[in-house]
Order: structure tokens, then C-alpha cells, then sequence
């Protein structure tokens, strides 16, 4: 890829809302991906590798659990400075935000809510540092959308419990040591359970073949009569609620996340159009490039906008989950519409992997699926503003 | 070791430069302040690296209202221990120079580090006035750094060769690039620096001389190309327009 020479964009100087301490560490997080991801990253996208040598970096900067209080590891900040982290890291690559994500929101985030103190001491320090890694088991081959029909299933056995089941589209389940798996019990209620890597039984495939989010590990949770100690089972949460708690946190890290993407490919065209000279003028000089550009940044402020109050009723904890499916769905879909708009402007240098357009073009397929589809999205917010379930 | 490193605030490399007040002030709307990359990526991190090595104290000092706080949790997140902060509006080197001077008698420090040059005003006289005021040794643009024993050893790139200079210490030392590689702060330096000290204190001289006007260069204009076949026509442009032959 040529040299990154990325700038952030704040056309509403939302930087004015924001703390030193908060712009000190985004522009840390900015660095670092100038530094260790965009050099490397289309390399490892185009061989469909992870880069694992990141993630001791990862850690170091904060991307590990950074609202998790300091007690456990964590750096105990607010909810603008994960976000902020978010939007540098997916900047780079939305896969490399997701390992991100998914260790912060759907690891440590449960295990600190709705665990044991005993599991809260014994696996948080260790997933913060990056030493342990961890992965997220909610989907299924026949349960995507509507995870209350899971089969995977825990039965009590005295002792222990016996695992059974599959889950797959699972994030950083080929090197993951842990995963916070979502099971049925007995009484058919579902309840979250630690499996770790080692246990009998328990097989992590990998999913090969993907046209998005290459650079990111993503396969499959195989659970074949594993058996779990009874002190792994997450002692505080019963429900399709301790799910969607950690999806709730996910989803807001994706809102602010997308802002990244969106700004890589924003800016990204708007220096390609005036550098690239056609009819004997840059393309920034035609109207219809214009529109495109124009839109680009407008929609980016939006989410920007979006984002910021988001986090603040976040920090105070007054967000609730149409809000953050209303950001999620609104920020992805803006990001995916200009990684396509920018595509556009770059002409047909826009599909090679000198640009990083279409590497996050493709990661987005993924982003506007996972953690809730868009079109679920919507009818959380319809529902949310008319009384009425449509979903089924 | 007991080093002490001034730094600067300077504009963002990608800033818009304007002027307001009748082009005698620099216009500061909209603009992001980053630490003058001399003082940062090559000052205070051979500062840090000497401190790692041979033990010590590294204090930043920098000139400028609390408008400067962000930069210096900057450098105090990439590991400086403690900062001092003149409050006063940094408007010519000897101000600035002086204050620091002043500030730094009797402190004993072993090494006074700075940038070569700030990249807004290009001054490069700051250093050199410390160690005037001061009466200590100066090495300027000094792209490798090392101590032996009581001694400092400089080496200042030449245009093509090198000198390396030695001389006891304390001392006073600008920077060049080469002397050490920038470092990008963690997290944990970033939550350190929330309890660093910084003391305020006030400054002890007043400008000697003020910006009577700013003027922007000349908008760099078009490229224009001259067909190979045409050599005449380059050759006048270049004697007519140009007028570098």
C-alpha cells in the first residue's frame, strides 16, 4: 500500500467537545496505526492472515478493555475515549478492530458484569495485557437473527457441566484461549459459561474463503461433550438479556468504529481528486465528484455527531439499545455508501490494494451484518417507537 | 542525570497559516497544537533513553499559558517524570531563553536538551541563549548523543562528513534528527501522566523584540511543461521567467 498519509476530519470541530485526555489518546491510537497496521495490513489482508503480532500492541495502547475498571486490569475510562480507540483502529482495518471489540465488549465486558469476583481476578488481568485472548460463541449454523432458538446446551451433571453444540462467524475463535459461550440449561434458559482452549472435546475450525475482514481469524466453536467446571458458568445474568448487555456495548464500539473506516475512504478521495487531473483539471473540480465528497463529509459529521452524544448518555448510563441500534445501523450503512462513493472517485486504482477503498469496502459486508443485521436494526427502532414487534 | 528538556508547542504540520491583527499576529482559530517534533521525537526521547541507561531525572520546561497543558501531558504520557510550566505568552527567544536560564540556576542539572528548531518560527536561538545566560558549554544539532564519564560526545552531521565534539558537563545540547527515534506513548504512560507534576511558575523576563509584520509567501504556481523538442523556449522561460540562469 503507498505511504499513509491520512489526516482526521472534523468539519464541525467536534475536537472542541472532547478532552485533552481524550485527544491525546486518539491521537495516540492514530499513530500507532500509522505506525504497526496500515504498513502491514494489506499484505495480511490479501494472504487472508491475522496479524498476531499486533496484539501485544493492541494491549499496550488500551484497546484491551479500556472502560474496565483499573482494579481488574483495565484503564478505567469513559466511554468517547473506547469509542475514539475504536474509530482509530478500524481506520487501519475493521478486522483488526473487531479482535479489539470482541475482547473488550464480548469478553471482559461479561465477565466483569456477570461474573464471579474469583473470575473477574483470574481471567481480566490477564485478557487486558493480551496474554489471554478471548472469543464470543452467540451464533449458530440455524440461529443467527433470532438467538433465542440456540441449541447449543449445557446439562448439569452433578460436578461439572456437559457442553454440547456449534457456534460459528466467530470471531478470533482459531487462536482464542477462552471463550464466553451462550448455552441453554436444564430449563432450556440461556446462561453464559467460560470453555477453555484445552478442555476435551472442545475444537475451534477455522473459516477459510472469505471475501471480507481477511486480515481478521473468524471460525467456528465445536463443543462435543465438553466437560465445564461449575465455577466457570457466569453466576450473574440469566437470558437473552446477558447477550444482548454485551452487544449493547459492541455495537456502540462499531458506531464510533465505522467513523474510521468512513474517514480512510473520504480521505483517501478527496486527496486522490485533487492530485488526479483529468480534462485538464483535478477531478475535485467537477460538480458531480463534488456532490460525492460533499455527501461524504456531511454523512461523516452526522456520525460523528451521532457518536459523541451517544457516548456522553453512555458515560451517564442513559443510552438504551434503540439508540445504540439506531447509531449502529445509521454509521455503518454511512460508511459502507461512501467506501462505495469513494471507489468511485479512485477510478480503477480503487480495486487495487495500493488504496485501502476496497479492503474496507469489503470488511463492511461484514459490519453491516454481525451484532445485529441492518435490517434488524431497523425494527429495534421501529419497534422501539411504535409498541410493535415485527420481527416475527 | 539529571536532564532537563525544553519543549515547544507548535502548530500541526497540516495547519492553514493565516494572520490576524494587520498580519502581526498568527491567526490560532482552528488550529491543532502538537509538541515541536525536535523537542519530542529526538530531545526528550535520547533524554528518556540516557535516564534508562544511567538512572535519573527527566524534567520538561516549556513557555506558554495553560493553553499549553495538552503538550505537555503529551511528554510527560512518553515518560518525562516531572514538568514546569513558565506562565507567560512566548514572544521572543530571549523571553523565553532567559526565564528558562533563570529557572534552571542552581538546579544542577547535568544536561539542558532541546530541539534544534521549532517548526513554526525556524528560530533556532533558544539553546544557545540558555547557554550563554547560563555560561555553560553548546553543542548545536547534535544527531547522536553519549555520555562517558563527566563528558558529553556529539556528533553533528557536516555537509558530507561528520564531527563528533566532546565536551564536560553540564552542557547544554540542540538536537538533530538521528539522535533517537520517536516514540509513540502507551497507555500506561497516558494514565502516569494524569498524577505527573507540573509546577507553575512565573516568568522572569520580558520581550526584546515584537513581530511588526507577516507576510505569506507567494502562492506556488502552476507546473509548466515544455515540450522536449522546444529547448529554446526552456531556455528563456528560465532566463526570463524563472531568472535562475
Amino acid at each position: 500500500m503507498s505511504k499513509d498519509r491520512f489526516q482526521g476530519h472534523d468539519y464541525y470541530q467536534i475536537d472542541d467537545l472532547l478532552t485533552d485526555e481524550q485527544k491525546l489518546i486518539r491521537d495516540t491510537v492514530r499513530a500507532w496505526v500509522k505506525q504497526e497496521v496500515t504498513p502491514i495490513i494489506e499484505d495480511y489482508a490479501q494472504r487472508a492472515e491475522f496479524p498476531k503480532h499486533l496484539l501485544k500492541g493492541l494491549a499496550e495502547i488500551g484497546a484491551f478493555g479500556p472502560y474496565i475498571p483499573v482494579e481488574y486490569g483495565g484503564q478505567g475510562l469513559d466511554q468517547i475515549t473506547y469509542g475514539l480507540i475504536m474509530q482509530e483502529i478500524e481506520r487501519g482495518d475493521s478486522g483488526i478492530r473487531s479482535t479489539a471489540s470482541v475482547q473488550s465488549s464480548l469478553v471482559m465486558y461479561p465477565i466483569y458484569k456477570y461474573g464471579s469476583e474469583e473470575q473477574r481476578r483470574k481471567y481480566l488481568p490477564k485478557l487486558a495485557t493480551g496474554e489471554l485472548m478471548g472469543c464470543f460463541g452467540l451464533t449458530e449454523p440455524d440461529s443467527g437473527s433470532d438467538p433465542g432458538s440456540m441449541i447449543t446446551n449445557i446439562k448439569d451433571k452433578g460436578d461439572h457441566y456437559l457442553l454440547n453444540g456449534a457456534k460459528m462467524w466467530i470471531s478470533n475463535a482459531p487462536f482464542a484461549d477462552i471463550a464466553v459461550v451462550w448455552a441453554k440449561n436444564d430449563e432450556g434458559k440461556i446462561r453464559g459459561i467460560i470453555v477453555e482452549r484445552g478442555m476435551e472435546g472442545f475444537t475451534t475450525p477455522e473459516t477459510h474463503d472469505k471475501w471480507s475482514l481477511r486480515a481478521s481469524a473468524t471460525g467456528e466453536l465445536v463443543f462435543d461433550n465438553v466437560r465445564v467446571p461449575k465455577e466457570n458458568l457466569l453466576p450473574n445474568v440469566e437470558g437473552l438479556k446477558g447477550p444482548l448487555g454485551c452487544l449493547n456495548s459492541a455495537r456502540y464500539g462499531i458506531a464510533w468504529g465505522v467513523i474510521g473506516a468512513a474517514m480512510d475512504c473520504y480521505d483517501s478521495a478527496l486527496r486522490y481528486s485533487k492530485e488526479r487531473v483529468q480534462f485538464g483539471k483535478p477531478l475535485a473540480g467537477f460538480q458531480l465528484q463534488q456532490k460525492k465528497l460533499a455527501e461524504m463529509i456531511t454523512e461523516i459529521t452526522k456520525a460523528q455527531l451521532l457518536c459523541w452524544r451517544l457516548g456522553v448518555l453512555r458515560n451517564e448510563d442513559r443510552a438504551t439499545p434503540g439508540q445504540i441500534s439506531m447509531a449502529k445501523r445509521n454509521n455503518v450503512n454511512m460508511a459502507i455508501e461512501i467506501a462505495r462513493e469513494a471507489r468511485q472517485i479512485h477510478g480503477g486504482m480503487g480495486i487495487t490494494g495500493e488504496y485501502p477503498i476496497m479492503r474496507h469496502m469489503m470488511n463492511l459486508e461484514s459490519v453491516i451484518t454481525y451484532e445485529g443485521t441492518h435490517d434488524i436494526h431497523l425494527l429495534i427502532t421501529g419497534m422501539d417507537i411504535t409498541g410493535e414487534n415485527a420481527f416475527k | 542525570m539529571k536532564i532537563l528538556v525544553c519543549i515547544s508547542q507548535v502548530p500541526d504540520t497540516t495547519t492553514k497559516i493565516s494572520f490576524v491583527d494587520n498580519d502581526t499576529r498568527f491567526n490560532e482559530d482552528k488550529v491543532q497544537y502538537i509538541v515541536n517534533p525536535y523537542d519530542e521525537w529526538y530531545a526528550l526521547v535520547r533524554a528518556l533513553e540516557l535516564k534508562e541507561t544511567l538512572g535519573g531525572n527527566v524534567t520538561i520546561i516549556t513557555v506558554g499559558t495553560s493553553a499549553v497543558d495538552a503538550v505537555i501531558r503529551k511528554a510527560l504520557a512518553i515518560g518525562a517524570d516531572d514538568a514546569v510550566r513558565i506562565d507567560m505568552d512566548p514572544s521572543d527567544a530571549f523571553s523565553v531563553a532567559k526565564s528558562i536560564a533563570d529557572y534552571a540556576t542552581g538546579k544542577g542539572y547535568d544536561i539542558i536538551l532541546a530541539g534544534k528548531e521549532t517548526i513554526d518560527y525556524n528560530g533556532s536561538e533558544v539553546p544557545g541563549m540558555i547557554a550563554a545566560l547560563l555560561n555553560l558549554p553548546f553543542i548545536a544539532l547534535g544527531s547522536k548523543l553519549d555520555i562517558e564519564g563527566n563528558s558529553a560526545v556529539v556528533e553533528v552531521e557536516l555537509d558530507g562528513g561528520i564531527e563528533v565534539i566532546k565536551t564536560t558537563l553540564p552542557a547544554v545540547i540542540s538536537a538533530a534528527k538521528g539522535m533517537a527515534e520517536a516514540r509513540i506513548p502507551n497507555m500506561r504512560g497516558i494514565m502516569a501522566a494524569r498524577t505527573k507534576n507540573i509546577e507553575v511558575i512565573p516568568g522572569t523576563a520580558s520581550a526584546l523584540v515584537g513581530v511588526k509584520k507577516f507576510t505569506l509567501p507567494n502562492a506556488k504556481s502552476a507546473v509548466k511543461l515544455i515540450d522536449p523538442d522546444n529547448m529554446d523556449q526552456l531556455v528563456e522561460l528560465l532566463h526570463s521567467e524563472a531568472k535562475v540562469i
